[in-house]
């Protein structure tokens, strides 16, 4: 089950630099797992022990999975995920 | 150091002022590399609050991936201080240094807590560190 993960800038360190990387799973968090297979390190820049990472968002297609099933919200083949730095500040 | 044209900087500046006694917050959009901020975007502070600002992640989303259509990049990433001085906040500089939002990111900051006054200054936040800098306004980009 291939899925687009789109990757910011800050991130793409872990990425080779690559704006896009395929990965799979049927879930968000099955999906972090498997790109962390390949780019180690990246799932703990999105992921505490908490869940989702405060300060970053992930969205399932245009959607913020914060407002579906957050880590367990689950992908079907051709989904895209987008990673992007949250914004906010005092 | 910043190089942007006056007109958005009084864009900034009136957002913010519109926005008071809540922050202001929003990205001025540039050429990817470029460095050059050109296209102003004022953003739903969804905190709605004196003391706090942060994006709403979808309208975020949608601003994101137009930029990304057009290679552009956030150039500026610009708030309001309502109380406080035009300088980044403890909160500011803890969230610039864990969540980044870009790099090269110019950090505006604007102080509406005197009507009369206008305080506009730019930093750069990298690992916690903040510098401030110059900032060259300028009609037009030659």
């Amino acid at each position: 089950m291939a899925i687009e993960v789109r990757i910011p800038t800050i991130l793409r360190t872990y990425t080779d630099g690559n704006k896009v990387v395929e990965g799979k799973g049927a879930t968000i968090e099955e999906l972090f797992a498997d790109l962390d297979s390949r780019h180690p390190g990246l799932r703990e820049r999105l992921v505490d022990e908490k869940g989702l990472r405060k300060f970053v968002n992930v969205y399932l297609n245009d959607e913020d999975v914060r407002f579906l099933g957050g880590l367990e919200t689950e992908l079907s083949d051709g989904d895209t995920v987008t990673v992007l730095p949250a914004v906010a500040g005092g | 150091m910043l190089t942007i044209e006056r007109a958005l900087v009084e864009k900034i500046v009136a957002h913010a002022r519109a926005d008071h006694p809540d922050e202001a917050c929003g990205i001025i959009a540039g050429a990817v590399g470029s460095g050059r901020p050109t296209r102003f975007i004022p953003m739903i502070n969804a905190a709605r609050s004196p003391t706090f600002y942060q994006f709403d992640s979808t309208e975020q989303f949608q601003v994101w991936r137009d930029m990304d259509d057009d290679d552009e990049e956030p150039v500026v990433l610009y708030h309001s201080h309502t109380a406080t001085e035009a300088y980044p906040s403890r909160t500011d500089i803890g969230i610039a240094t864990e969540s980044p939002v870009g790099l090269n990111v110019h950090y505006v900051l604007v102080s509406t807590r005197d009507p009369d006054t206008e305080e506009f200054r730019s930093y750069r936040i990298v690992d916690g560190e903040v510098t401030e800098e110059e900032v060259r306004v300028v009609e037009a980009y030659g």
